[in-house]
């Protein structure tokens, strides 16, 4: 009767002890990058204290000449300046404010004293102020700064928000669309101009953004990993594996949370696959997947656009894709390769073709997916794999791609699909590696 | 043999120092009481404190905290010196100096504290 109440309370306490457990290792990790901003501030009081040490020595040594330089008052009486009125005097004159000589003028022997003084307090005052504003403009002591504004503005952060690491186009375009559903995100980039992007646009709530390495996991967790009002991580960064190190540091500092990364390559996404359970977003296999969807089934593909639109989107037009034809696709790298493989799956390949692998950036005709080695920034390569510019229907282009190296352009004969001897794809094609019939 | 450390030990034990030997004597006979110690000791003090900036370690941060106790008590000296010079009608009686001791007295305590830690730090240095 009691060991399952017991198991259950085991079982309960365990968990807190878990979550207590990982609480304390992602403050233990945000501490650490917080002791770095801290050791950047110890580090610039240290290198202010030869500045400071040579104003307090320079302007002790004025003070204590004019204390004991002899002066005489109106009168012609000998007198002496105290402390206060030294200090009163050197403090204007050092500050280059100069009120005169008072209380009563000098005799020559101050003025000389204070002559040389005057030059000892600039120099003092020039090297104080000098080594102040060179430190504040060190690289390092602004990023301190900036990681403390920053995590002060992630912990007073009181609603769910999002955390985006890598803030490119990819990073805005979600920002932006996160930014008009009203939610809140966190960013991270490791350029600065993209931080700077980052305040320059005009998102309705405050957005934080520091301008860190998403690999550091300290910089993950300043950045509101182990807050508890953290909803998601995102890992949008160009850099495969700076997307795996998020993932893992959100996996192991943050079980519980769902993370969405960006990926490119199959090794890299079994990776992160390890970790957790993150969803993966491969670009380019998400192109493919909606070529397809446009060409098979042109309804659900407008459907699917404007679910994802969001909230108060406007219908987008059906498409008309091709329904027959050749394409070709120009550029033959991991776009390329994507969309050759989707287009093949769909059979718009002739089946009697052996595909063969092309190298990198060869123009292929996938209607016969024959590879064609050239520039396809010639246009009279484009014209012998049978394309006609005054015939063409459509031309998407990767939305995702980092570069536009892929543009797709359908061929224009339409006896492609059918078996039959297709015509020369241009009356000019005398390529012996041109995959048309006519030649 | 460190040269920073003999530039801080030699400041702090100064600064000890000068202030003792401002303090020292009848608390409110101003005879015995020269305003150039005093003035020295705030130099030192102050030298001593920006010696004592950008320490992390927690020896470092209470050797900080003495020297700006000091330091404090010592501005309040003088500022009361300063009352009494030019300020007050009384002039420097018995009474303002007796409290501008009184107050270097506070920093002297301050600054056995700083000088304390010093030989502690040296110490455990040693045998560790």
């Amino acid at each position: 009767m009691g060991s399952p109440l017991l198991a259950f309370w085991m079982n309960l306490l365990g968990r807190e002890d878990d979550d207590r457990r990982v609480r304390r290792t992602t403050f233990r990790v945000a501490a650490t990058s917080a002791a770095q901003a801290s050791a950047t501030i110890f580090l610039i009081l240290r290198r202010m204290r030869a500045p400071l040490i040579v104003l307090i020595v320079i302007f002790a040594v004025s003070v204590l000449g004019l204390t004991l330089i002899p002066g005489q008052d109106t009168q012609g009486a000998p007198w002496r300046m105290g402390f206060f009125d030294a200090f009163y005097v050197m403090s204007y004159t050092a500050s280059t404010i100069g009120f005169g000589e008072i209380p009563y003028p000098f005799t020559y022997s101050q003025r000389m004293w204070v002559t040389i003084s005057i030059y000892l307090t600039v120099i003092g005052w020039a090297y104080a102020i000098g080594s102040l504003l060179a430190l504040l403009q060190d690289r390092a002591f602004r990023s301190a700064l900036a990681l403390q504004h920053f995590s002060r503005k992630v912990s007073r952060l009181h609603e769910p928000f999002l955390l985006i690491a890598g803030y490119g186009r990819t990073g805005e375009l979600l920002g932006h669309s996160f930014d008009a559903l009203g939610r809140r995100f966190v960013v991270l980039d490791r350029s600065d101009e993209r931080i700077d992007a980052l305040e320059l646009g005009s998102y309705r709530g405050d957005v934080p953004g520091l301008a860190a390495d998403a690999r550091d996991p300290g910089h993950l967790a300043v950045a509101g990993l182990g807050h508890a009002c953290c909803e998601a991580v995102v890992a949008l960064t160009d850099d495969e594996e700076a997307n795996l190190a998020v993932v893992m540091a959100a996996a192991l500092l943050r079980p519980e949370l769902p993370v969405i990364a960006r990926v490119t390559s199959h090794a890299i996404a079994e990776r992160m696959q390890a970790f957790g359970n993150p969803s993966t977003v491969n670009p380019f296999d998400r192109f493919g997947d909606h070529l397809r969807l446009a060409l098979r089934a042109p309804s659900s593909y407008q459907l699917m656009t404007w679910l994802e639109s969001g909230p108060g989107a406007e219908l987008p037009s059906r498409g008309d894709p091709p329904r027959s034809g050749r394409w070709i696709v120009c550029g033959y790298g991991r776009l390329g390769r994507e969309v050759t493989m989707d287009l093949r799956a769909e059979g718009w390949t002739s089946p009697s073709s052996r595909p063969t692998r092309p190298t990198w950036r060869t123009p292929t005709c996938s209607w016969a997916t024959v590879p064609i080695r050239g520039s396809w920034r010639r246009p009279t390569w484009i014209a012998r794999s049978g394309w006609s510019p005054a015939r063409t229907t459509t031309r998407p282009t990767c939305r995702w791609s980092p570069r536009p190296a892929a543009a797709i352009r359908r061929c224009s004969s339409p006896r492609g699909r059918t078996g039959r001897p297709a015509p020369p794809c241009s009356p000019r094609c005398r390529s012996t590696r041109c995959s048309c019939p006519a030649s | 043999m460190n040269l920073e450390k003999v530039v801080f030990g030699f400041f702090v034990v100064l600064a000890a120092t000068l202030n003792f030997g401002f303090f020292i004597g009848d608390i409110d006979d101003p005879a015995l009481h020269n305003p150039y110690e005093l003035f020295a000791a705030v130099v030192v003090n102050l030298i001593a404190t920006v010696l004592k900036f950008g320490d992390r370690t927690q020896i470092g941060a209470v050797h900080l905290a003495t020297s700006l106790v000091a330091v404090l008590q010592l501005i309040g000296a003088t500022l009361a010196f300063g009352y009494a010079e030019y300020i007050s009608s009384a002039g420097m009686n018995a009474a303002w100096t007796a409290s501008v001791v009184s107050l270097s007295g506070g920093a002297l305590l301050a600054n056995i504290v700083s000088v304390v830690l010093l030989v502690v730090e040296t110490v455990s240095f040693h045998r560790g």
